[in-house]
């Protein structure tokens, strides 16, 4: 399938900044599930960026927008052709191997309710054990946009039984981490069953059998990605992951406005 | 971070020998043998010391305090209102080290440091430590002190830790230790450079009466050092600077003695910035690159926008950068993993794995309760031992057995019970004493030694270090914040 995304982060102060700093992770990975065929990040210094692949196989661009400005825009746009591999994403190229994403972070850290949940799914073959986890978490903790931000823990999500996607991912990798299996944080696009376009920036779990590589679960929507996902960045937990990280000097009150559009992109574009 | 307090030790005489002085102690001494006849690298000193007179010694004492206040040589010692400034103690007796002492030393520390940093090369890279089971995986990858996002990175000449401070006590003729590796932001080499100054110009007949390994040479290496490992973006001569927390710092005498030492600026994070690639720093003539910073913040300060959000004392994007090979970051970050406390206890597998030899320097010998059998030792021998929480340090955390009381007894068994891989412990140490003056005349007093090591293109020990000595009699705790002073430490050249 052809996915067509227009990813567009836009900052605007009450007072311009004199200094400006974005590391980004904008840059989605060719891979067994997916292929990029063509992709773009357009911030103004994006040419003069410093680049690199950061531990956990993120392409990072670090970029300093010239000048003072009240307002700052960053928009990634591309195509994405992505293939159904039943939530595999395989071996994917990092140097860290999956014995690092076992560590307890303070976003994932586990309460005494988590770790029951997960002793309770727990079943011979490891894959059964995740999908009966992420069976237990899409049953358990409620789609609430209002009940949870930027900063809620695994931990106050799942006691709330409440979250949006990144509190699911939190709580699965928690609760894999617990049982001993590597889990980590996936940012990507999102594109909604039976639309043909929708705005969905969204975020998922990944974790690690042996036999298959890493494989994709969605706690949110209680099921793997499918050919309507696109992976972007993976990280330790949503701050690891985060596609995009600034920080302004100066700056006024800060008002931040994310907007995903995912289109099912023209086949006749290939 | 506070100086010359990191790391609080197993300093504490055995119960037996504390308060009673007609036991023949069992203390090494570093200037008498055991028959009472002066060892020979202490001749010249012995004789000093007796043909001086105390009143010459009070009026010396008072001259060199106004040469550390002069200098401005004080420690922050943190809640303590009355007085936030301090002296610390200076011990007019030099410790002297023989030549083949220190070169037993220096062959031992050499060793250490280069195996370190291959160990954190090797975590960083293809694990094949662990992939070897010389060491279990989740004692480093699950521990705090590693730092994931360091791994898959070369930093410049593959060094981590470019300024190394290595503990070392002795309890015997033969008998050294090594207490503590100090791999992060040691610091104490500010009073290393200014007792041998303040020793040169108060008993300038003594000093060279004796043929004394040259420390001051120091700054010029540590700037020779931070030059060899310039990042790849630097095409021409590099230029340095010393991240400093800033003024509240207990340390941040010794930033701004190095940098000025070195010739270069010392600089907060609020003078930093990132510019399409390159890092800065904000002058009076305007903007000047800067390509190696040697930074006395920790990791965790480091990049709000990598480590912790709320930080102000570091730039953000400085660790991109780093990695993007466009600063170089001294010492590395992550490099805290080397010397975990938990870790320490593999050094001597660590040295055989990567050098293919046996330790020169021994370890404090290290039961680890993250093993049962060693676990169940500690909980029978607890009010014999020292027991330290494995991440924690300046003393904090941590049981001293012959001192605590049975409620403190109690509460550290129900503590390692409840976490054994949390706690590690020593045997307490004995450690060797040095003449010290003390007002009414001279007397033993117990000491440890901090060498200086700097890694670059090459490895440069300064001779000596520092000694802390513990001044108040029968005590073992030579740290600054607890009645610990210091004094000049004299390498002996044949």
């Amino acid at each position: 399938m052809l996915i067509a995304v227009h990813h567009r982060t836009a900052y605007r102060y009450s007072r311009a900044f004199n200094h400006s700093v974005q590391s980004l992770r904008l840059f989605p990975p060719s891979g067994q599930s997916q292929r990029v065929i063509e992709w773009h990040v357009d911030i103004p210094g994006i040419d003069q960026a410093a680049r690199y692949i950061d531990a956990f196989g993120n392409q990072v661009a670090l970029v300093t927008p010239p000048g003072s400005n009240d307002h700052l825009e960053i928009i990634a746009h591309g195509t994405i052709e992505t293939i159904d591999t039943a939530g595999v994403a395989g071996f994917t190229q990092e140097a860290v191997p999956p014995s690092v994403f076992l560590r307890p972070e303070r976003m994932t850290e586990t309460s005494s309710g988590i770790e029951s949940m997960a002793k309770a799914c727990q079943a011979p073959a490891r894959l059964t054990t995740l999908h009966n986890l992420l069976g237990a978490i899409h049953k358990t903790v409620a789609y609430d946009t209002q009940a949870t931000h930027a900063l809620t823990t695994a931990i106050e999500a799942f006691k709330a039984k409440r979250g949006v996607c990144q509190d699911h991912a939190h709580i699965f990798i928690g609760a894999a981490r617990i049982l001993g299996i590597p889990a980590r944080y996936v940012t990507g696009y999102l594109l909604v069953e039976g639309e043909t376009s929708s705005v969905a920036h969204h975020a998922w779990a990944e974790a690690y059998v042996d036999e298959l590589g890493w494989i994709g679960f969605d706690a949110a929507n209680g099921v793997s990605p499918t050919e309507r996902y696109v992976r972007l960045a993976v990280g330790l937990d949503a701050v690891t992951a985060a596609p995009v990280r600034g920080n302004m000097r100066g700056a006024g009150e800060e008002k931040l406005t994310v907007e995903v559009v995912v289109d099912a992109a023209h086949s006749g574009q290939q | 971070m506070v100086a010359l307090a990191d790391g609080m030790m197993n300093t504490q005489a055995s119960a037996k020998n504390k308060g009673s002085m007609k036991e023949a102690p069992a203390f090494f001494d570093e200037m008498r043998s055991a028959d009472g006849s002066i060892r020979p690298a202490y001749q010249k000193i012995a004789d000093w010391m007796g043909q001086q007179s105390r009143g010459g010694m009070a009026r010396k004492q008072e001259e060199a305090e106004a040469i550390f206040r002069r200098l401005g040589i004080t420690f922050a010692v943190y809640g303590d209102n009355a007085s936030n400034e301090r002296l610390i103690p200076f011990d007019l007796i030099p410790r002297v080290i023989a030549a083949q002492e220190w070169r037993f030393l220096e062959r031992g520390i050499e060793q250490r440091v280069r195996a370190l940093n291959l160990f954190l090369y090797d975590i960083y890279h293809r694990q094949e430590i662990i992939r070897a089971g010389r060491i279990p995986a989740d004692l480093v990858v699950g521990n705090e002190a590693f730092l994931p996002q360091m791994m898959g990175f070369d930093p410049p000449g593959k060094i981590y830790s470019h300024i190394v401070g290595t503990d070392i006590v002795r309890t015997g003729e033969n008998a050294f230790f090594v207490l503590e590796d100090n791999l992060r932001t040691p610091s104490g080499v500010s009073y290393m450079l200014e007792d041998r100054e303040a020793m040169m110009h108060l008993f300038p007949e003594l000093f060279a009466a004796h043929r004394v390994a040259p420390v001051e040479r120091y700054p010029e290496m540590l700037r020779q050092t931070l030059e060899s490992v310039a990042p790849p973006s630097c095409k021409s001569d590099p230029t340095l600077a010393v991240l400093t927390p800033g003024i509240y710092n207990s340390a941040y005498f010794e930033h701004s003695f190095l940098a000025d030492q070195m010739g270069v600026e010392l600089v907060q994070g609020s003078d930093l910035f990132i510019e399409n690639g390159t890092l800065y720093m904000r002058t009076v003539s305007g903007k000047e690159r800067i390509d190696v910073l040697y930074r006395r913040v920790d990791d965790s300060y480091l990049d709000p926008l990598a480590f912790r959000s709320d930080s102000t004392l570091g730039v953000p994007g400085l660790f991109d950068l780093y990695r993007a090979g466009g600063v170089t970051i001294v010492n590395a970050p992550g490099t805290g993993i080397a010397d975990d406390k938990a870790v320490y206890a593999y050094v001597p597998d660590i040295i055989e794995f990567y050098t293919g030899e046996k330790p020169i320097l021994s370890n404090v010998p290290t039961y680890r309760c993250s093993i049962a059998d060693e676990c169940h030792h500690v909980l029978d021998n607890l009010s014999h031992l020292v027991v330290k929480e494995v991440h924690g340090s300046g003393g904090y955390g941590m049981l001293i057995g012959p001192h605590a009381t049975k409620a403190q007894l109690a509460e550290f068994e129900k503590k390692i019970k409840a976490k054994p891989s949390n706690y590690i412990a020593q045997p307490t140490l004995n450690l060797s004493t040095c003449p010290s003056n003390v007002g009414a005349g001279s007397a033993p007093r117990h000491v440890d030694l901090r060498p200086f090591v700097l890694v670059g293109d090459k490895i440069r020990i300064t001779p000596g270090g520092l000694t802390r000595v513990a001044l108040k009699k029968g005590s073992l705790v030579v740290n600054s914040s607890q009645g610990g002073g210091t004094k000049d430490t004299w390498v002996l050249e044949d």
